[in-house]
Formats: C-alpha cells, structure tokens, sequence
C-alpha cells in the first residue's frame, strides 16, 4: 500500500483525514504531531478560555479515533528533517519512509523583538499550553494584551471574563482594521470596555519591562502598564523551517500550486504553512477547502484548491460580530449602512455592481452566513438591494409609493 | 363606534353637509362623546356617513388640545373678552364714523346656527348700515338661489327627500352624491332595490355615484345647459309638455326657442347618448334632477339651474311625489342662511333688499336705525375690495376664505393688508386665523344650542351636550356683545336661542303676508321648553300648512304667481385652454373629508382614507407630460400653483385634471387648489367658477421623496408636504428640490427630538436614508427618505408608532406584524388588505359577505363600491388561471 505521512495534526490535517477515511483511500497513513495530542478545535481555545467549554469538549480526533481508522500515530514527536532522496522523515523516534508526504505545520505566532520579549510570563496565544498559562492567573491579577486583532481581543475577553484586569495595547487607531470598518470597531472597543477591559489604541511598545519575570510594558509615550502576563498577539508565520531545509520552494510560505504540491511532486503542503498565488493563510475556511482538494489529489481525482472571499466571526460572548469579504473603499463601490448606537448594531454591505463584494456586521450577526453566501456566489443582488440590510426572509413586494389608498 | 345605548343621550344635527342628518349624541363626562344616527330623524333614519360616524374622534381632547383657542387673542396676545369685545366694537364704530357703513364687512358661514346667522345679519344690515354680509354659501348655493328665484320668485326648493326614494328615475347633475351626501345615495340606492330606480350620472368625470348608475354622461365641462337645452327642445317637439300646467308658468316659448337654437354637440357626447337620456327623462314621469356644485360653481350656474328647472316646469314635473328639481347643499345650515338673509343680496326671511316695503318690514321689526337699499358685495368682490382698501373693518366667522375663495394667494395677501380683521374660530390654526387682529374663541359643535335647515327645509335642533371648551363663547352671543357695545343695547338683549328663534319666527310671518313662502310664523309662540323640544320640522310652518311640497298645484312668487321659464343659451367656462394652460381643471370633494378639514383632519379613521393632496390625470395626458404613478406634480395657472401627488386614472378625460379642494396650510401649503382657480364669477349670482380653471402640468422635479410617522405633530419645512392624523399621531408625505444635508440633524428640528436615540439605514448611492427616532424603547418618530417616490407600508408604520422600533426601518410588515393596508371603511377602520386577506381565507365574494366577515361596508355603505371593485379585481386572476 501506498505510504503516506502527514506531519501536522492541526484542523486542516484533521479534515484531510476525514476525507481520506471516508473514501477509504489505500494509503497506509503515519501522523506525526509535535503537540503531544491529535487535532483539537482550535477556533474553541478562546470559549475554553473564557470557561464557556472545556478542553475535552473541542477534541475532534483523539488516539481512539485514529486507532480505529489504522492510523499510526507519532503524538508528541517532533520532526527533525525531510530525506526527499530516500523518501525518508526522520522524527526524534526514528524514521519513517513514504511514497507521499504533507507537510501540515502550521503557523508560528510572531512575537515581537522587544527587549524583555523572553521573559516568563511572555507568551504567544496559540495552543492549549498558552490557554493553560492564562487560565491560570486568579481574579484581580492584571494582563496585557498586545494586538487588538481577532485573536488578541479574544485572549483579553477570556481573561476578563476570569476576572483578570486587561489592557489590550493596539498599534492602529481602531480594533481589528483587518476585519471591520472603524464605525463597526468603534461600537466593539465600547462594549469590551464594558466589560472593563482597557483598550489602548495607537500605542506603540517600546519595551517589556520585569526581573525574573514580565512585570510591566512600556510604550514610546513613558506610559508603563503593569502585568502579571503579558500575551502578544500581533500575528502568525508559517512554519517553514522543515520545506526550506529539504530545498522546497519557500517563499512567505511553502508555495504549492492548486493541486496542495510543493515543488516536489510526492511532496504536498497543507494550511498556514502554505502560500498559494501569493497568499497566506490564518482562517478555517479556506483550510478546509485545501483539505478537500488535497484529498482529491491523493485520491487521484481531479482537484483545484480555489481561494474564495473569507467570513470572520469574533468568538466573544456578547460581542457579535462578523466581517466576509472586501469592504475597502474603492470607486465603484456602493454601501448599505444600518447603525442603532444606542442598541450597539451595525451593519455595513459594501456592492460592487449588481454584486455583493463585502459585509461588516456588529451586534446582531444572524445574517452573516446568508451574506457570506452571497457574497460567495456573486449572485446579482440588484432586486434585494432596498431589503438587503435587514436579511433574507423578505421576498419583494409592491408597496404603496404615497398615501394614496387601494 | 363604541355603543353609548347606556349613557344619557341627547338627539342633535351633524354638522357637515346639507343632508342634516339626525344624531343621538352621549357625552362619556370626560370630554368624549359617543355618535350614533338617530332612528327617528327623517332625514337618516338612524343611518350615518363615515364623517358623521366618525364624530367622536373630532370632540374632545382631539379638538381641544392644543387646537382650540383657549382666550381671545389681540394682535396675537391673549386678552380678555371684555377688551377684545370693546376693540371690536370701537374699531366697527370708528370705520363707520370715518369711512361709512359700506366699509365694513361680515364674511360669514354656513357652518352657523341660525340663530347666529340671524344676528349677524342684523347687526350688520339693521345697525352697522351695508349689507356687506357674504358667505360661503356664496361658494356653493348662490347660483341655485338666483335660479329658484328668476324661477319661482323665491328661493324655494320645492322637493323633500322623499321624493328621492318614491322616484323611478334619479338624474345626479354635478353631484358626487356618494360622496358628498353619502345618505341622500343609500337612500337612491335602496329605492334602486325598491322599485328599480333608474340612475343617471352627468358628469365631466366617473365618480363612485356611478357605480350602479345606468347610465353616465361625461359632458364637457360646463356644458349642461347645452345638455338640458336639448331636452327642452325634446320635450317640445315629443309633446312632453304638460300643457294643463303652464297655466302657472310664463315664458316656455321663448325658452323653448333659446333651447332649439343651442347645440348640444358642445357637450362633447354622443347623439346616441344624448338621445337616451332624453328618451328616459321623458318617459319617466317621477324624475328627480339632483344638482350641486357641479352645476352651481360655474360662470353659467344660475343659466344652468334654469335650464334644469324649465325642464321640470315644461312637463309640470314639480311639487309631486318622486318628481322635481332637487337642489342639495354642502353645508349644515347653507339653507338656514338663506332664510335669514345672511347673503349680500338678501334682506331677511326671504325679502328683497331692493324693495322698499319689504325693507320698511324688516326695519321696523327690528327697531333698527338704517337700512341698506342696495346689495351688498358679494364674496369675490368682498375681497377684492378688501384688496383695493375700500373694506376697511372685516369681520370672518367660522370660515376659511385664505384657502377656500378663488385666486385663494391674492385672498390671502388682502386679508393681510386690511386694516382691521376680526376672526371668530374654533382655533387659530386656520390660514385665515393667521391674518386677525382680533381673534375670538367660538363654542364649537356639541357645545353650541340653535337650528339648522336642511336641503329638504328641514329645520333640526344642535343641541348642547357638553359646556363651551376654556373660555370660548356661542356665536350669537359674541355678536350680540359687540352689538350692545357699539350702543345698540335693545335691539340685541338676548336671554338666549330660543329668543332669537322666536323674533326670527315672528318676521317669517310678517315675510309670508308679504307673499313670501319662508313663514314659520307657526313657531314664534315657542316657550323656550318646546324650543328645547323641538322635532324636525320643515317649513313652511303656519296656521294654514306644514312642510309638504312646493308648486304641484303653481303657487308660485313672482308678482304674477306663475313659474318663469327662462331662455338661457350655452356659454363656455370664462378661461380658455390655450398652449400654455392647456387642461381644464376640475375640483371637489373626497368621501372622508369635509371643507378645510377643520374638524375631519382631526379624525385618524377619516386621514386615512386619501391622506394627502392629488391630481387625477388620464392615462394619455400622464404620457404626454411624462407623469407616472405616485410622482409629484407642479400644477401652474395664471393665479397661482401647487404641488399635488400624480393619480394616473381613466375617470377624469384626456385634456381634464381633477384634485380634491379640502388641503390647507395646516396640512399640506402646497395643496391649496383654490390658489389656482380664477375668480370669475356668474354674473347673476356671484357664485365663482371654481370647477373649470386651466392649468399646466409638469412633474416637480424632486431631489428626494420622503415619508414619516411620528407621535407628536411634526413641523416640516419642505417644499412638499402633506400632513395627517393616525391613531397613534401623524404621518407625513414630503418631498423638496433641495440637497439632502444632513438628515439625521433636520429630522431631529422637524420632530423636536433633539436627544432621542436614533437607528438609520443609509444606501448613499441611491438617496436613501432612514431614520427611527426612539425613547425608552418605543418609537417616537421614523423617516423615510428616497430618490423616487418612497414605497414603505404606511398604514403598516403608522400602526408601529409608541411600539417596539424594532424592524422598523424595513418600511413594511413582517408574517408575524400583518399590514392592514389602506383603510376603505372608515367607519369600521377596516383595511384594503384585511378585506383581500378575509376575501382569500374565507372565499367572501359579495360585498354583503365582506360587511358580515368584518363589518366593512355595513354603515354608512359609501365604501361599498369600493369593496365590489376589490372582489371583481380579486375575480380576475383567479378565472384567467
């Protein structure tokens, strides 16, 4: 039987699996996974951190699983380097060989090069062990977040609502730029600092400050916060140190073409380890859609990975918010806005033509999907424009256009 | 339409139009009243129109907060009566002393008792020494007063409403009578069950009269003396002509002569048409011919009341059961007016101002110390001569001459410039409150005690159910004060109504020996109990007769006794179409609005029917002038112009346009249509011609398009902008050809919510913003702006006003929040698609199935054309699948 290693057991591996497992696909599969479990839910680390679920509960594929399906399993093993010659991955434990290989490493969160940086209680937020870290601080200890993106809003909420006092240290003018428009951003800063978490906006750190141990941050402006952990979450890298040193091709990320292959045709690479036509990737969603065309690769069928526009949803209870699509201005684009201040709701739907092209919604995000929908399928919203804000459930009627009866 | 069957009742009159009819009237103790028709009045029999049912949204906190006038205002501030009697009364005095009698003036109303008509016309004529009185029956009433009387010798109608159901054929003339006397129609409408009356509807436009209607003539406009001429003729050459009866009657030849020589191809109908009607006017002996306005306001009315009336004399048509000429009146008291004299060219009780016995008469029973010998001016020339300074002391009652006259700007800006104006009102709302110097608080209806007469001289009792409002008076009593205060202190001692009824009563008689045929000489003994008492009574009342008919056996006025058959030729409308006004315009009444909407507006059932100003307009001309459905329109004349909302509908014919007279500065400025009627006037009555103006059409070219709810009455700036009541406050039509700015800051000034919690949908690119103004978590106010004409379910969002703004700005109902649609029965409140939802759920299919399943249709009736056009509309689609 073919041999087939995937190094990675992140959420984009874990969907590779399925799909193998269930088209029964002839490969004799080894998975190897530096964390020293299967694949959890990652997206849930933030509800386990907020006490909202526990770890046990975001499990999706543990050693039963795996056992199960016949997978072999190197948990909690490290890879050291690729033999693309002898088709050989070496691990701590020993080698293992392979006609086929995925590379599914992941991402690394980047920390920031400031002085203190590598001081205990300095930490990314990435995996379990960091959400242990935080989960451990008591009540009325102090964090500092650093980056007030998707991820570092979500460590802060978590903290706070352990009753952790919180500051989030953000470099731009408004929260999560990537994702929302400022109007939407500003209604978000309002309600997390409702739930008393401080949140400092255009600051720039200039230096983590602490003996032993982290004990304060210091920006540029002489302001100094002090912290009992401070959690950086200012963005991920891939990890590509095993392609680059096996002499695939490396650019941001493993570039791989539609098919998931790298530069190595028995060799394919997976999730946010990957760079596809120049593009990262830091969201499920287009994860899961390399997932399903690199399962149609293994399975010899045809594939073609295709990036699609992406829907974010902030994982914070009481701050619903999502965000899909491109909602820069540009010429060309039209916007519906609906804005309730007082009732803290926002909506914003950026159109291209007949088309929609982006939506940022706060506070009331049921719509989301149906816009990410149609925000998917370019389907020509022209006919739903005057009802578009207010959801799908409204079909076009005549109305009465002056007061006018019958 | 609670049932007040418990509460003490008190028997009444409605206050609106001319059918009189009776109420049973039971005051709730706090300020509110219950109205239901009185079974025993023979003017309804217990039946009511949607006005008239709808009464009890117009008393009360309706009326009265923040409406009525509490105290007499001078020069804008409040006063006390005896400083503002005393200002009137020096003012009168001093014009007279430095300018003459001639020039002060009374313009008055047929909304007055008459009781209070019949001081008026005294202190004015008697004492202050010109018969410059006028009022607005001169709108409405003139030009079939001068043709009784060039008829008859008198101002006499010679019917009674139960000629109406004893007819076998009823010709409406002018007369939307569905409409505008909705109960003189149920009544044709039962007897059309009864006995088969026939119906015919002479017209220039299709009105709801003419469903059910055999036949319907749409003449051109003003050509019904052509029409009649032809039947005259007709009734010449079939021998028609009842020749035992003209020995009561002069002048057939000559009038039959004028007829044959007229053409009846001005009147833009069919030989075949014409043919028929003649054909089913002769041959049915009991014909009524109903007329009104559209026969009246015109400047060949008087020609075309004669026209109809030498018809009826030539076959001895008149006086008989089912059978005569049938004038009804637009005003609860129109008649009441005219008997008094309360008109320029009246002395009293019928007499002639030009005949000296008849003044002698009047002046020594009113101990008076002058008397005018010539006429005075007549409305229109009552404000023109207000406009040159000739008038100089003017004294409005209870009507609304800065809308309602013709060239209604130029009305408005002599009003203005006049030395001294008193206005006696209700409220100081009215465009023509605005201009007074000395403004008075009148009691209003349900308040006041006195008479009415009827279209039939029917003469009914207004009753007082409930004390004068703050510090408000009855109009006799006002009058009366100023009277004694300029020194006549006799002659105007009233103890009360009853009093006034009795010296009224008392000069009948003296009228009636003086061959007068209004003499209730019968009534003068009245205590005042039996005044109280009164039942309807038509007049005459004397030792000799009651009620009945005119005329059936002669009897005429003229010095001669006999009936004068007047030669009358077609005249065109005074204004000529020509390429710059190049469609004639028609105007008239709504079927749940009555004249200024003083009172109606007041009613959220009555707003919702048509809640705003409109132009009807045919398919054709809608394409030749680029006017779609629901646009806007500038409508130009050479007096003046508006701003009305497009109907696109094949009832008005192509080169005709029609819009609803009843919009004022109160509810929507730009819908005051008589700004753009001229003010030509018949040359024998006076009665201006306000139904034939000529206009031009373009659509306005609005930047935005707006529509707002909103629970206090919002103050809007815009060029457009229409204004009505709902149950739970106001909504409003608006547009303009400004920019937009900021609409958030102009809707806060427009709504005075300044710090109110706001919601808004903003689509930029298309012009359209919405705002949801909320306090507390209810909705106080919401606008909808749009580049086109806004299409939201207003009925829906009125509704939605004091509740949850949540999902509101969507502008239309959701499964779980119905839209009642429209309201098409106003006196139930039922909604067009409630009707449509029951029609569908229930498989209703006749308008009596509709009335049973939700009571639509089941009071008054005047919606139920209405309710048969939906059920044929909803029949349609289903047989075509």
């Amino acid at each position: 039987m073919t041999r087939l290693v995937i190094i990675g057991a992140g959420m984009a591996a874990g969907r590779l699996l399925e799909h193998l497992m269930a088209e029964a696909a002839p490969y004799d599969i080894t998975l190897f996974n530096a964390e020293p479990r299967g694949t959890y839910n990652r997206l849930m680390l933030s509800p386990v951190l907020a006490g909202e679920t526990t770890y046990e509960k975001i499990v999706t594929h543990d050693e039963a699983w795996y056992a199960t399906h016949g997978i072999t399993t190197r948990l909690g093993e490290r890879v050291t380097h690729i033999d693309r010659k002898a088709r050989i991955v070496h691990g701590e434990n020993g080698p293992v060989p392979y006609d086929r290989l995925v590379i599914a490493t992941g991402s690394m969160p980047f920390m920031i090069p400031l002085p203190g940086h590598d001081l205990p209680g300095v930490i990314p937020y990435r995996d379990l062990e960091d959400t242990e870290q935080m989960m451990a601080l008591s009540p009325g200890r102090e964090a500092v977040v650093i980056g007030g993106g998707l991820l570092g809003l979500e460590a802060a909420a978590g903290m706070a609502a352990r009753g952790v006092r919180v500051t989030v240290v953000h470099l731009m003018d408004h929260l999560m730029e990537r994702q929302l428009d400022a109007e939407a951003a500003a209604l978000l800063k309002s309600s997390l600092e409702a739930r008393g978490i401080r949140i400092l906006l255009g600051a720039h750190s200039e230096a983590i400050e602490g003996q032993d141990r982290v004990e304060a941050l210091r920006l540029k402006d002489g302001r100094c916060i002090p912290c009992d952990l401070l959690c950086m979450a200012v963005g991920i890298r891939p990890a590509t140190q095993l392609a680059s040193e096996a002499g695939l091709d490396v650019a941001r990320g493993i570039v791989v073409d539609d098919h998931l292959r790298t530069s190595d045709p028995s060799i394919f690479a997976l999730g946010e380890c990957t760079e596809h036509r120049g593009a990262l990737f830091g969201l499920v969603a287009p994860l899961y859609d390399q997932a399903r065309a690199l399962a149609d690769t293994l399975l010899g069928r045809p594939s073609a990975f295709v990036q699609r526009s992406l829907a974010t949803k902030l994982k914070v209870t009481g701050c619903d918010l999502f965000s899909a699509g491109d909602f820069a201005e540009a010429d060309g684009r039209e916007d519906l806005l609906f804005h309730d201040r007082a009732g803290g709701t926002y909506k914003r739907l950026i159109l291209e033509g007949d088309r929609l092209v982006g939506a940022v919604i706060y506070g009331d995000t049921a719509d989301g999907a149906w816009y990410f929908d149609l925000i998917q399928s370019g389907a020509d919203v022209s006919g739903l424009r005057a009802t578009l804000l207010f959801g799908p459930a409204h079909e076009p009627v005549p109305m009465p256009r002056c007061s006018l009866a019958a | 339409m609670m049932d007040g069957s418990a509460l003490p009742t008190t028997r009444s009159t409605c206050p609106y139009c001319g059918v009189g009819c009776g109420v049973l009237l039971s005051p709730d103790g706090a300020g509110g009243l219950t109205v239901r028709g009185d079974p025993e009045h023979p003017a309804n029999g217990g039946k009511l129109c949607s006005k008239g049912s709808n009464l009890d949204e117009t008393v009360g906190d309706a009326l009265n907060q923040g409406y009525r006038l509490r105290t007499p205002r001078v020069h804008g501030a409040a006063a006390s009566w005896d400083t503002a009697l005393d200002l009137v009364a020096d003012r009168f005095r001093e014009t007279i002393d430095r300018h003459g009698p001639d020039a002060c003036a009374f313009y008055v109303s047929g909304q007055l008792l008459t009781e209070d008509y019949y001081v008026a016309n005294k202190l004015i004529k008697g004492f202050i020494g010109t018969a410059n009185i006028d009022t607005n029956s001169r709108l409405c009433m003139a030009s079939t007063v001068a043709g009784h009387k060039r008829a008859f010798g008198t101002d006499t109608v010679p019917g009674t409403y139960e000629d109406l159901d004893e007819a076998d054929l009823v010709v409406l003339v002018g007369s939307n009578l569905a409409w505008c006397h909705p109960i003189l129609h149920q009544r044709v409408l039962a007897a059309q069950q009864r006995r088969g009356t026939k119906i015919i509807v002479i017209d220039p436009r299709r009105t709801a009269s003419c469903d059910g209607a055999d036949m319907h003539l749409k003449l051109a406009p003003g050509s019904d003396v052509a029409l009649f001429n032809r039947l005259l003729a007709r009734i010449a050459s079939d021998d028609a002509v009842d020749s035992a009866y003209q020995r009561h009657t002069a002048g057939l030849s000559a009038a039959i002569e004028a007829a044959r020589a007229d053409d009846a191809r001005v009147t833009g109908l069919s030989e075949a048409e014409i043919e028929a009607f003649c054909d089913l006017w002769i041959g049915t002996p009991r014909v009524v011919t109903v007329f009104s306005q559209g026969v009246n306001q015109s400047t060949s009315g008087a020609d075309k009341v004669n026209a109809i009336l030498n018809c009826h004399l030539a076959t001895g048509r008149i006086g008989t059961p089912g059978a005569g000429p049938f004038s009804v009146t637009g005003q609860p008291n129109a008649m009441g007016g005219r008997e008094v004299g309360g008109l320029a060219n009246m002395l009293a009780c019928h007499l002639d101002i030009e005949n000296a016995d008849h003044r002698a008469a009047v002046q020594a029973h009113w101990n008076a110390p002058r008397m005018p010998e010539a006429q005075g001016l007549k409305a229109v020339d009552m404000f023109r001569a207000v406009g040159e300074g000739r008038i100089k002391a003017l004294w409005i009652i209870h009507t609304n001459p800065a809308v309602s006259m013709p060239e209604a700007a130029a009305v408005r800006a002599a009003i203005a410039g006049c030395d001294f104006v008193v206005v006696s009102d209700i409220t100081g709302r009215t465009d023509t409150a605005r201009f007074a110097h000395v403004l008075l608080p009148a009691a209003a209806w349900a308040e006041k005690d006195g008479t009415v007469t009827n279209s039939d001289r029917t003469i009914s009792r207004q009753r007082t159910v409930m004390p004068p409002f703050a510090g408000a008076k009855a109009d006799w009593e006002i009058l009366a004060e100023v009277g004694r205060r300029m020194g006549w202190v006799d002659a105007f001692s009233y103890a009360g109504p009853g009093e006034i009824f009795r010296e009224h009563a008392v000069l009948s008689g003296i009228a009636g020996r003086l061959g007068k045929d209004f003499d209730i000489s019968g009534l003068a003994g009245l205590s005042d109990e039996a005044y109280d008492r009164l039942a309807p009574t038509r007049w005459p009342v004397t030792a000799a007769r009651q009620g009945g008919r005119f005329f059936a056996d002669g009897g005429f006025f003229q010095a001669d006794g006999k009936a004068e058959l007047l030669p009358v030729t077609w005249r065109p409308p005074a204004e000529r179409r020509a390429p710059r006004y190049p469609l004639r315009l028609n105007t008239g009444r709504i079927r749940d609005q009555w004249h200024t909407m003083t009172r109606t507006a007041l009613s959220a059932r009555l707003s919702a029917h048509l809640a705003e100003p409109f132009l009807d307009l045919h398919p054709e001309d809608a394409q030749r002038y680029a006017i779609s459905a629901s646009d806007l329109v500038e409508v130009k004349s050479p007096t003046g112009q508006a701003i009305l909302r497009a109907r696109i509908t094949e009832d008005v014919s192509p080169g005709q346009v029609f819009a609803p007279m009843h919009w004022t500065g109160d509810t929507a400025p730009s819908g005051r249509i008589d700004d753009l009627v001229a003010g030509h006037v018949d040359p024998v009555s006076g009665q201006p011609e306000s139904k034939a103006a000529v206009v031009s059409v373009a659509r306005y070219a609005a930047a935005w398009y707006g529509f707002a709810v909103s629970r206090a009455r919002p103050v809007p700036d815009s060029e457009y902008w229409a204004l009505a009541r709902t149950t739970a406050g106001f909504r409003l039509e608006l547009a303009g050809s400004d920019a937009h700015g900021d609409w958030e800051a102009r809707a806060r000034v427009m709504f005075d919510l300044p710090d109110a919690a706001v919601t808004s949908v903003t689509d930029r690119a298309r012009g359209m913003v919405r705002l949801a103004f909320h306090a507390r978590g209810r909705l106080e106010a919401a606008l909808f702006i749009a580049a086109e004409p806004v299409a939201v379910m207003r009925d829906y969002l009125a509704s939605r006003v004091g509740q949850d703004p949540k999902g509101i700005l969507l502008g239309r109902a959701t499964e779980d929040l119905p839209d009642p649609g429209p309201v098409l029965c106003s006196c139930f409140g039922v909604g067009v698609k409630a009707i449509m939802r029951a029609v569908d759920a229930d498989a209703l299919s006749t308008v009596d199935a509709v009335g049973r399943a939700l009571k639509a249709g089941t009071n008054c009736g005047s919606c139920r054309p209405e309710i048969a056009a939906l059920l044929a509309a909803a029949k349609t689609p289903q047989t075509a699948n």
